[in-house]
């Protein structure tokens, strides 16, 4: 085959999954020349697993997205059929949002907005090679021969990368959803010395809706009133679309035992680890001997398809088998089966061996996002892809990086953790990962970050306009509430109406807010003058108040986090020649090259002794420096 | 640079004729207010700085000891901070109490070479002397700071281990509450964490208050010297004193034939007893069966048996080894300069297996490693098997009492129904400074736990 010169771009996306979308309409927003490939067009924002969006620390991630100026949570909204904010009784900083989505529609939403982005070329064409001189990506090879010269390249190959799918002891080379796998791409990679291993995911079987019988199960519905993904959006009307949820039994679980030979994860077919969060059912069997039941939700594919997703049911086992097990369950007696179930198996790298921009540390402007870094789920992987990006769009214009550390963004915590510790299993966000999670809430993250997308040039004028208003609403609410007391007459019938104590001395509204039996809305009783406000800024300012120690104990940890965050170190270091450094540590921060003490104390191996005799080098190098002019 | 305030004890570890507790950073000077009562008036910084003041550190209304303060404002002091000084009585005692009023009232305890370490970055020291602190700061992950930690794995931290992993249990509980709100799993109710809180928080005071009574620190390493007559007895201990040179007192027994020494092997308290203080008669195990000696010897940590190189094994020395063959032992060889009669495999038959080394205390050899073999043994845990608080440094009571209080805090706001992921941030804090008695940190710990126990997923 004649390979041939095709055209020269500023950057070019490899796969258009959800990071591929994200890192491509970032990079076309801040005006590169931007191509994506992707192995079929009709997998563009495919979803090939379950059919939501969002969900814990994951519906984070979407908002954070949003408020950067990426597409996810705007897509979201336009595709979802059920919406629900789950942990509602909990604290206001797990709050999370989740969506069931239709999975047609965000596909062929999210690509439309890429068809109509300037800047934005979409092609259909399997990337085989990357082409790598001195140390520097200058393209990649298609395979029908043809050559993109490029200043970047981000590689978001999902589980297309030498992907494998089992269904018990059936197996072959296949991408998600019987699509073509990318098989070639990988020999190049290795070629160019970026070393690979093997991960593993599956999904459950989707089932005819007509072969259901929904009144053995339970019905599940969205909640009533529904808060949209973007800022952008102020109220949306929910389809309200419901999702049922059923239970294993006995006879499920025997079916499945007596086969687990079968199963192509328990017959040793598999190499790779799956991720611990996602356990197919004969793994939960197995390991949860002692539960009888295991639930499971029946979620709709979209509305305009009557397949239905089993959710909690994925599974590695014949298709026989399968058949048999899933009918012994309440409500899918006739169950009708239109897609098995599968594991899938794919190449990804070592996430230790990008810097905190997901550029490849040996091989100048090669990006990476999404499942080849490791990580698992539509949302980690759009975050991963729009800072990929945006990275890769600023290294082109010569400008600063950016980069969200763990106090500012889940996205911060998703990076670190990928970047500095990596993963051995593939890695799903969770909101226990984030250290800082009181201020990482769900419903402040455009105050969090709206600026710095605009400053980017990535959020519109539009978007950092809303934002501007809803910042000045809650800082002047705020004011407001301190000044505005009540005098304890004023306020008798009212405490003791709401069951709570009486006052002696005159008392701010803003105190009054503090008190847990009391909330804004009450307040409006005694509050008569009220400004009209944004419902969103009114939840900020019942959380601000009502749970201001805590913040502000948080916040101060920040600081301390901060300073050593601010740290800078030197990419270049060679840390062997530092004595007092323990060989251990030595050979960590050299594999790492952290860019701060900060994320070098996080390494593990690296102790607080380590990092001690580090800032001291540092000190001692400065001062030579000094010295010498 | 620091927002940390740090403090120490600045003199060497044993008893002394003062002792130095030195505070540096922005708090230093409102840490030391905050203790120390002066004799004339209110407060210390009514005199000013640089102005030493007789006072006394106070406990709540307690006063602790009597002492001379003073506070010096930063840059011109030794870390370019502001620091205060406490000179207080020598002794272990009363420096350790006032650290630990220091720290109760917002100092962090200094890290090893942690005041020459912000001495030079803050600009203070040249380059040469900086290479000095690094070596000195690298050196606490060296063997003896492992060693120290694997004691530990005797008594103490085998609680605290026990008492993280109730909180483990119950923050896996609460997280998965959290991170999975739609799986089959019951949430963890306030009252099971109130139970599970009020069981930890019991768990840490016991523990707090076995740090109180530390005993290898107030009491020191028990240890007595037995042998013949001659056999070098005497000149063990004034070697090992001038060794150690951290001679006290010389504390006489209350019947004036038992001498107490307190001496400090490489940080490790030793009180030994002197049994060449009994007038030496004929019939050695006679006189021991009498008065203090014998009590002594009974409940000594460590003996240390003298045996003569240049003499068989008389009637004698196998009248003392029968004592000796079943306690916590070291076989002095001693006299090694003259023809040796004992060999190893003797010994070994009568005593069993102890550690055994030869010294010749006339020419001062095998004291080097007689001192090894003792810390060996503290460190190794093989003496003093029997106690929960071993070692009773002030950073592991620090961070004890710290522990305790977020477990206070937690309980109180789990009364209030505070939502589980604000109770989790105390719960957090608490798993957090336990693990800092026993040198592990908050990891993947709590999101393992979630996956072993739970069954979870799509």
């Amino acid at each position: 085959m004649k390979a041939f010169i095709a055209e020269q771009y500023d950057v070019i996306v490899v796969g258009a999954g959800h990071a591929g979308c994200e890192a491509a309409l970032a990079s076309a927003r801040l005006g590169m020349k931007t191509l994506v490939v992707s192995i079929t067009l009709d997998a563009v924002a495919m979803m090939p697993c379950n059919p939501s969006v969002g969900g814990t620390g994951k519906g984070h991630l979407v908002r954070e997205i949003d408020a950067l100026g990426g597409e996810m949570g705007i897509n979201a909204d336009k595709s979802f059929i059920q919406s629900k904010m789950l942990n509602t009784a909990k604290g206001p900083a797990v709050h999370s949002l989740r969506v069931q989505s239709d999975k047609q529609k965000y596909h062929t939403e999210m690509k439309k907005v890429m068809e109509r982005t300037e800047n934005l070329s979409l092609k259909q064409a399997e990337a085989t090679e990357i082409i790598v001189e001195e140390g520097k990506i200058k393209g990649i090879k298609t395979r029908t021969g043809a050559i993109y010269h490029a200043k970047a390249v981000i590689l978001v190959t999902g589980t297309f990368l030498a992907g494998k799918i089992f269904i018990g002891d059936a197996s072959y080379e296949s991408g998600p959803n019987d699509l073509r796998a990318a098989t070639e791409l990988s020999k190049s990679m290795r070629k160019c010395g970026i070393s690979l291993r093997r991960f593993k995911t599956g999904t459950p079987a989707r089932v005819n809706r007509s072969s259901i019988d929904y009144s053995k199960m339970i019905i599940q519905e969205g909640d009533e009133e529904t808060i949209p993904f973007s800022f952008m959006n102020d109220h949306l009307e929910s389809p309200d679309v419901p999702c049922y949820l059923s239970y294993t039994n006995l006879d499920t679980h025997e079916i499945i035992l007596s086969n687990i030979n079968r199963s192509a994860m328990y017959g040793g077919e598999i190499e790779g680890p799956g991720p611990r969060y996602c356990p197919s059912i004969e793994t939960k069997l197995v390991k949860f001997a002692d539960k009888d039941r295991h639930q499971l939700f029946v979620e709709p594919e979209g509305t305009y398809t009557d397949e239905m997703y089993i959710q909690g049911m994925s599974t590695s086992l014949p298709e026989d088998v399968q058949v048999e097990f899933y009918r012994t369950i309440k409500g899918l007696e006739r169950a009708e089966l239109m897609r098995p179930a599968y594991a899938i198996e794919y190449d990804c790298i070592d996430s230790t061996e990008l810097k905190p921009t997901l550029e490849y540390k040996k091989i100048d402007g090669l990006y990476f996002a999404g499942q080849i870094n490791g990580s698992s789920g539509y949302e980690e992987a759009a975050a991963q892809g729009l800072m990929s990006g945006i990275n890769a769009a600023l290294k082109i214009k010569k400008e600063k990086p950016f980069i969200l550390d763990r106090s500012e963004a889940y996205i911060g915590v998703l990076i670190d953790d990928l970047v500095t510790k990596g993963t051995n299993e593939p890695y799903r966000i969770m909101t226990s990962r984030a250290e800082y999670r009181l201020v990482l809430r769900q419903d402040n993250a455009d105050l969090r970050l709206t600026e710095k997308g605009w400053k980017l040039g990535l959020a519109t004028q539009e978007r950092y306009n809303r934002f501007l208003v809803k910042k000045e609403q809650i800082e002047k609410e705020m004011e407001r509430l301190k000044s505005v007391k009540k005098k304890p007459k004023e306020l008798e019938l009212f405490l003791e109406k709401n069951g709570s104590s009486k006052v002696n001395n005159s008392v701010s509204l803003y105190d009054l807010l503090k008190r847990p039996e009391l909330n804004y809305k009450k307040l409006g009783e005694i509050d008569i003058d009220r400004p009209e406000l944004l419902s969103q800024a009114v939840a900020q300012v019942e959380v601000e108040v009502k749970y201001e120690g805590y913040i502000l104990k948080q916040r101060q940890q920040i600081e301390r986090f901060k300073k050593l965050e601010k740290k800078k170190l030197d990419s270049e270091m060679d840390y062997s020649k530092i004595s007092g450094i323990r060989l251990e540590a030595k050979q960590k921060l050299n594999s790492i090259k952290p860019i701060s003490i900060g994320q070098a104390s996080r390494i593990s191996g690296v102790s607080p002794a380590d990092i001690s005799v580090l800032m001291i080098y540092l000190e001692q190098e400065r001062r030579k420096a000094k010295q010498n002019g | 640079m620091y927002d940390e305030t740090i403090a120490a004890i600045s003199t060497a570890p044993g008893e002394a004729g003062i002792g130095i507790v030195r505070i540096s950073g922005p708090q230093a000077i409102d840490i030391l207010d905050a203790i120390f009562e002066p004799k004339r008036r209110e407060s210390i910084k009514e005199f000013g700085q640089r102005k030493m003041v007789y006072g006394f550190v106070l406990d709540g209304k307690e006063r602790i000891d009597e002492v001379l303060a003073v506070y010096m404002k930063g840059p011109g002091t030794y870390t370019a901070e502001d620091v205060a000084e406490i000179d207080c009585h020598g002794g272990i005692v009363p420096s350790r109490k006032i650290l630990e009023m220091a720290l109760k009232n917002g100092a962090r305890l200094a890290e090893r070479g942690e005041f020459t370490k912000r001495a030079f970055l803050n600009g203070r020291l040249d380059l040469t002397q900086a290479e000095a602190v690094m070596d000195l700061i690298g050196a606490k992950t060296d063997k003896s700071y492992e060693i120290a930690l694997d004691q530990l794995e005797g008594g103490l931290s085998k609680k605290v281990r026990s008492i993280r992993n109730k909180l483990l249990t119950m923050l896996a509980k609460i997280e998965v509450g959290i991170d999975y709100p739609e799986e089959d799993i019951e949430d963890i109710t306030f009252d099971e964490i109130l139970k599970l809180e009020l069981s930890v928080e019991s768990d840490v005071r016991e523990l707090l208050k076995t740090a109180d009574t530390g005993k290898i620190m107030r009491e020191g390493l028990q240890t007595v010297i037995i042998g013949k007559p001659n056999v070098g007895k005497s000149s063990l201990l004034n070697a090992l004193l001038q060794e150690a040179r951290a001679i006290v007192t010389n504390i006489p027994g209350t019947t004036r034939d038992v001498i107490e020494e307190h001496l400090n092997i490489r940080g490790i308290p030793v009180k030994i007893v002197d049994t060449a203080g009994i007038r030496e008669t004929e019939d050695m195990i006679e006189k021991m069966g009498v008065e203090r000696s014998k009590a002594f010897f009974n409940k000594a940590d460590l003996i240390i048996l003298v045996l003569d190189a240049g003499e068989a094994i008389r009637k004698e020395d196998r009248e003392i080894i029968e004592y000796v063959k079943d306690r916590k032992a070291i076989v002095l060889v001693n006299k090694t300069d003259l023809k040796v009669k004992i060999s190893d495999e003797e010994i070994k038959t009568l005593l069993g297996d102890k550690a055994i080394i030869k010294t010749s205390l006339l020419n001062g050899s095998g004291l080097k490693e007689l001192e090894d073999k003792i810390v060996e043994m503290v460190y190794s845990g093989e003496i003093f098997q029997r106690g929960d608080a071993l070692v009773t440094s002030v950073r592991q009571k620090r961070a004890l009492e710290m522990a305790l209080k977020s477990i206070a805090d937690a309980i109180k706001i789990t009364h209030e129904k505070l939502p589980y992921d604000f109770i989790e941030i105390d719960i957090k804090n608490a798993y957090a400074y336990l693990g800092e008695i026993i040198g592990e940190t908050v990891g993947d710990d709590i999101i393992d736990k979630v996956f072993s126990e739970f069954c979870l997923g799509k």
